[in-house]
């Protein structure tokens, strides 16, 4: 993907979860995770080789790939995430304009990235989907539900998110 | 933040990578997932859970999904299944969906697809638990143990008894037959602080003197011939509990002055006895007959009435609370779907109007029984106007075909009654002067006597 894009989600996620982030050399999608009948790649198995690559220093890893992803019963998926645990992994590939036959606009791939990634990130830190369309957690299945959601995490979220990047602090 | 916590979802899928992802995909949303591989592993995870949902493969070896399905709806009729199939054919939709499929989803499913049905599905559920809960709720205002209305004068009967419970008055209870005395005797026993003791009932119009006597007071061994031990009367068994005497109208006036004396020195001797017992028990009494006309005509004992008749409770019959049919039938519907495991869900409009045009001179207690019958013979899930069987329909008066004087007299009859046999109001209401209408009492041969409160 663009460095440009990858440097822009680096801040933003850094801002978002009052964390350090930082970018890591790209890692190539595992060829077992290709599933060639439907030209898309699972994002389970992606997840389970990203594991292996967590710094020791890192409590969350989030992958970014330009490649349409699924899981086995589902038609796609726009990330997935390791409920409570600390990989997650969000395709930019459903959320450009070009998917749906419409022009480029880099803001709202931009936009739709920013809020895909911190939605998988809540997962990790074992957020479940939100009832408030306000919320970045919301359940979004389709860029329009993306695009109405909030950008951001409701108190409850937020502080659910908190009070495990205290504990990982203090650790 | 947190949603649907208490959903449970059980997915049955021969392939583990469906279990895992389906699972985990899920989760995400707040529910809680189980995956099992088989058929037979799903039957076996069933009773663990209250299960709102079934996402079901339909060919798996052994047992295929609509067999599971069909399986599952033996114990659980309301379960909802979505049937999941890799191959889309319209023969096997159209299958799954006529055995009673929620739904139907091609794998691999749009996420938005399966995501709007099962919170269609989970709305749909929290609306219907809702429902029930807030019905149940309705309900508890209209009970009082095992007593049903909603009807006024019903609810103030079941507050004067909650209050009377706490105290240890003797309470005469009257009421046509079938009006539930006896609930109403039990309930006050089970809302009393006597509620751990015993409660204790006593037909007196079953037994003859001697027998009834016999039973209340028990006997001394050797009281008489054949009383080989000492045996303990109902008054003795009631202690510190509650001794309800139904039909008390019945008993025979030396009964009624024994048990006056009773009442009134709270002590007793059993039969052939000389020791005094005294009895700590709480009197309740129960009548359908009118103890004041008894006692006008010398019957039963006025003082005896004046000690039972502390609080008076007159329970209306059914005829006059018609609003409590449906009630009363739902009620008796789950009572007995309960007892013969049947799974009726209610009544049918014309059944009903059946039930609600219905007099019903046996009262709940007939309303109860008819029930029971439309319960057991009903071939489907709702009882329809064939499963009622009203006998009192068939020998009532105003159903046969009678003569236009049988007519008139029974119409003079029901007129007196309505105004208790005042002359004066009777002959204004049918038109015509108090001689015509002495005449006509006459001519019909119509008495007072007989025709009062006593309908059934």
């Amino acid at each position: 993907m663009e460095p440009e894009i990858l440097r822009w989600l680096v801040k933003e996620m850094g801002d978002c979860l009052w964390a350090t982030a930082r970018a890591m050399p790209s890692i190539p999608l595992p060829p077992e995770s290709y599933e060639a009948g439907r030209n898309q790649y699972y994002s389970t198995k992606i997840l389970k080789v990203m594991l292996k690559e967590v710094p020791e220093d890192a409590l969350k890893l989030l992958g970014i790939t330009d490649k349409d992803i699924c899981i086995p019963i589902l038609t796609y998926v726009f990330g997935e995430a390791q409920l409570g645990g600390t990989v997650a992994v969000v395709s930019l590939a459903r959320l450009r304009q070009e998917h749906y036959g419409m022009a480029p606009d880099r803001p709202l791939l931009l936009e739709r990235l920013r809020k895909e990634s911190l939605h998988e990130l809540g997962h990790t830190f074992g957020l479940i989907h939100c009832p408030s369309r306000d919320c970045v957690m919301y359940l979004s299945n389709t860029v329009i539900d993306v695009d109405s959601k909030g950008r951001s995490f409701c108190r409850a979220c937020q502080m659910a998110v908190e009070s495990q990047t205290g504990v990982g602090r203090d650790e | 933040m947190t949603v649907e916590k208490s959903v449970n979802i059980l997915v049955v899928d021969d392939e583990e990578i469906v279990r895992d992802s389906l699972g985990s995909w899920l989760e995400e949303d707040g529910y809680n997932v189980e995956a099992v591989e088989s058929g037979k592993k799903a039957l076996e995870r069933l009773p663990a859970k209250v299960w709102d949902l079934m996402l079901v493969d339909l060919k798996m070896p052994g047992m295929d999904g609509i067999q599971l399905m069909e399986e599952v709806r033996k114990t659980h009729p309301e379960m909802l299944v979505i049937i999941m199939t890799a191959y889309a054919t319209v023969d096997t939709a159209v299958k799954a969906m006529k055995k009673g499929a929620y739904d139907y989803f091609v794998k691999p499913f749009n996420p938005d697809d399966i995501s709007l049905t099962i919170r269609k599905i989970v709305d749909h559920h929290k609306l219907v638990r809702e429902n029930l809960f807030l019905r149940k709720e309705l309900k508890k205002q209209y009970k009082l143990r095992d007593m049903i209305s909603k009807n006024e004068k019903m609810l103030e009967i079941f507050d004067l008894a909650r209050t009377v419970a706490k105290s240890s008055s003797t309470v005469l209870i009257q009421g046509e037959s079938g009006t539930g005395k006896e609930l109403l005797a039990r309930a006050i026993h089970d809302e009393s602080p006597r509620s751990e003791a015993p409660f204790i009932s006593v037909s007196c119009a079953a037994l003859t003197e001697s027998l009834l006597e016999n039973e209340l007071f028990g006997h001394e061994k050797g009281a008489f011939t054949g009383a080989n031990a000492i045996k303990r009367g109902k008054l003795e068994l009631a202690q510190d509990g509650t001794l309800f005497l139904d039909e008390i109208g019945d008993i025979s006036l030396k009964l009624q002055m024994d048990l006056l004396s009773v009442l009134e020195q709270r002590l007793f001797r059993r039969v052939g006895g000389s020791d005094l017992i005294a009895i700590s028990s709480r009197i309740l009494a129960a009548t359908n007959r009118d103890l004041k006309r008894a006692i006008e005509e010398g019957r039963f004992r006025a003082d005896l009435y004046y000690r039972l008749n502390v609080i008076s409770i007159q329970i209306p019959p059914l005829r006059e609370r018609r609003e409590d049919i449906p009630l009363l039938v739902e009620h008796f519907i789950e009572k007995f779907n309960i007892e013969m495991g049947k799974q009726i869900r209610g009544v049918g409009e014309g059944a009903m109007r059946i039930l609600m045009d219905n007099d019903w001179p046996g009262n709940a207690r007939e309303l109860r029984n008819v029930i029971e019958r439309a319960v057991v013979v009903a071939k489907g899930n709702v009882i329809t106007e064939s499963d009622i069987s009203l006998p009192s329909i068939v020998g009532r008066a105003d159903h046969r075909a009678k003569s236009l004087e049988e007519v008139e007299k029974e119409h003079i009859r029901v007129v007196l009654i309505e105004n208790q046999w005042n002359i004066v109001r009777s002959a204004q209401t049918l038109g015509i002067d108090r001689v015509t209408l002495y005449n006509k009492i006459k001519k019909f041969d119509l008495k007072k006597e007989g025709t009062g409160a006593k309908e059934c």
